[in-house]
């Protein structure tokens, strides 16, 4: 029987993020980035969107200088291994910013984003007291327990989750291995869950190893088979990192006429992520997931017989 | 760029801040020159210390390869413990973390760092990328080490911004306001260490790198730096360390900017 989850990525994006919406992704930190759905929201030039996440290594810049967002609700945007944001710092920078951010730090954000997974209004934390967070984020406010100062982070709960993974079935369940970052957190506070795959496999597989699933099926509302979808950040097990292309990304997007060049060349002008695979070569994407030479480090089978 | 003494500024800068990581000692590593800091400690002086990684890591063993972040595979080949940011931040908030490395764009003489705005918050003259982790290492760790280059744009009287809380305002600010423990041990500059009073919390000179002096550090300084009566120079990297250094960074992705 066809499942309803798995569908085209351009489909998932249609049909589950609205203009407005509020959107958490890149979850696990500089790992598993959902580029191609990222990618694919600024081709359907999505508007108004409130990004949520921890730190963001150059995929919110993207969001932000395509014109899809009007609010960033993180701890970090920057290009991790190159330096600063430059379409974030030229939406936030004089007297006239065109984006609202909310500044966290990214323990607060995986509590609030665990408060909203709780359906509790906020959780604590003795993080925060003393900096100029709790004044640029209205949001925070202290409370005493005891006499003791806490910073009370609110719940959020995003209307949409998008998660990177190895590989899922096509009713939404989904393994995903190597640091998580906040992922769990993300996707158990939001409503709905968009699953990435490198690899869709039977629902034997995901259910020959529960433990490796990262969440609950029934809250996943789509299922999409993207091989590469996670370029230029890493895949445990599948690629690494593309080094190059974020010190590409930083000096193209120094002025918005740069941005507008390699949006145009890397989103506008490929019609999905094959074709962008395409573009950045075979040879290029062969270093990074080397087929023939790489080293395959399994993991020992765990036994669930009883 | 190598100095005329055979090494570089951020090699020497590295293997300062591995002498802060003792053995046996959990340690919040972060992004860049900590990482490298991290694998020489551990392959030196430190065997046991333990490293944590915010996006879910945790390693008793440095990568094989050079990471240019946290999130490169060889970090999670091997590790310990591959987990959530949530349960490496609740290690930090236990007390479990001994020293956590952050860097920043502004730092001023009572250790509070800046790494969001400059300029006023509402309309700021340059958006820097914000706290990431550093907000919550500067909060609940032990103590923490501040790394970053010495310029007296970067060295103010007052940051216009505390991202990650140092002393405050000096004295007992931090127990004022309610960190469970805490602070700035050094500040280690492209020029100097720099270290903070136990009673006033107030930075003075420590040591000075061999490539610089008391007078150069001071002058790049915005405020006026108090020095200490025991300064001295920075002892150098040694033969081994660099070794280490070099076969951890070959191409000086880091350590030879």
């Amino acid at each position: 029987m066809p499942s309803r989850k798995l569908m085209s990525m351009p489909d998932a994006v249609a049909a589950f993020i609205p203009d407005g919406a509020s959107v958490a992704l890149g979850l696990a930190l500089e790992s598993l980035i959902p580029f191609a759905a990222g990618h694919e929201i600024i081709r359907q030039r999505k508007q108004g969107l409130t990004l949520i996440g921890p730190i963001s290594d150059i995929l919110f810049d993207q969001l932000i200088g395509a014109g899809c967002v009007s609010r960033v609700i993180a701890a970090w945007v920057g290009n991790v291994s190159a330096g600063l944001a430059h379409n974030y710092r030229r939406a936030l920078e004089g007297d006239k910013p065109s984006l609202v951010v909310e500044d966290h730090s990214n323990f607060s954000i995986a509590l609030a984003l665990r408060a909203g997974a709780m359906g509790v209004p906020y959780l604590p934390t003795r993080s925060l007291l003393g900096s100029d967070l709790l004044r640029s984020n209205p949001h925070f406010r202290i409370i005493h327990d005891d006499g003791v100062p806490l910073v009370r982070v609110p719940a959020l709960a995003p209307a949409v989750a998008i998660v990177h993974t190895q590989r899922a079935d096509d009713q939404g369940g989904a393994h995903c291995w190597g640091n998580l970052g906040i992922s769990e957190d993300a996707a158990l506070a939001a409503r709905q869950v968009i699953v990435i795959a490198e690899e869709i496999v039977p629902s034997s597989v995901i259910r020959s190893d529960p433990n490796r699933v990262l969440l609950p099926a029934f809250k996943v509302c789509a299922v999409v088979h993207e091989p590469g979808g996670a370029h230029p950040s890493p895949v445990q097990g599948h690629y690494g990192r593309d080094h190059a292309m974020y010190h590409d990304y930083h000096q193209a997007s120094r002025t918005a006429e740069g941005f507008a060049r390699w949006q145009s060349e890397w989103i506008d002008s490929v019609s999905g992520r094959q074709a962008y695979l395409s573009r950045l070569g075979a040879g290029r994407w062969a270093d990074l997931s080397r087929p023939a030479t790489r080293t395959p480090r399994l993991a020992a089978a765990v036994d669930y017989g009883y | 760029m190598v100095t005329s003494v055979g090494y570089t500024a951020q090699e020497l800068m590295v293997a300062a801040a591995a002498r802060e990581i003792h053995d046996g000692e959990v340690v919040f590593v972060g992004m860049r020159l900590p990482l490298i800091a991290f694998a020489l400690a551990k392959r030196t002086h430190a065997p046991n210390a333990v490293g944590l990684f915010e996006n879910g890591i945790v390693r008793d063993e440095p990568s094989r390869e050079l990471l240019y972040t946290m999130g490169d595979p060889p970090n999670v080949v091997g590790a310990e413990w591959c987990t959530s940011l949530s349960n490496i931040m609740c290690l930090l908030a236990q007390g479990a973390v001994a020293l956590g490395f952050i860097g920043g764009a502004q730092v001023d003489r009572f250790g509070n760092l800046n790494t969001s705005y400059i300029g006023d918050p509402c309309a700021p003259t340059t958006k820097l990328p914000g706290s990431g982790g550093a907000t919550d290492i500067a909060s609940l760790s032990h103590r923490h080490i501040i790394i970053m280059e010495h310029e007296r744009r970067r060295l103010v009287e007052r940051v216009d911004y505390i991202t990650s809380p140092g002393f405050g305002d000096g004295g007992d600010w931090r127990a004022r306001v309610g960190l469970p423990r805490g602070g700035p041990a050094a500040l280690i500059t492209t020029l100097s260490v720099i270290r903070f009073d136990p009673q006033t919390k107030e930075a003075y000179l420590d040591s000075c790198h061999p490539h610089s002096s008391v007078e150069e550090a001071r002058a790049h300084t915005g405020w006026d730096l108090k020095v200490a009566p025991t300064v001295h120079m920075t002892a150098p990297p040694t033969e081994a360390e660099l070794q280490v250094i070099r076969a951890i960074d070959p191409q000086g992705f880091w350590t030879h900017v």
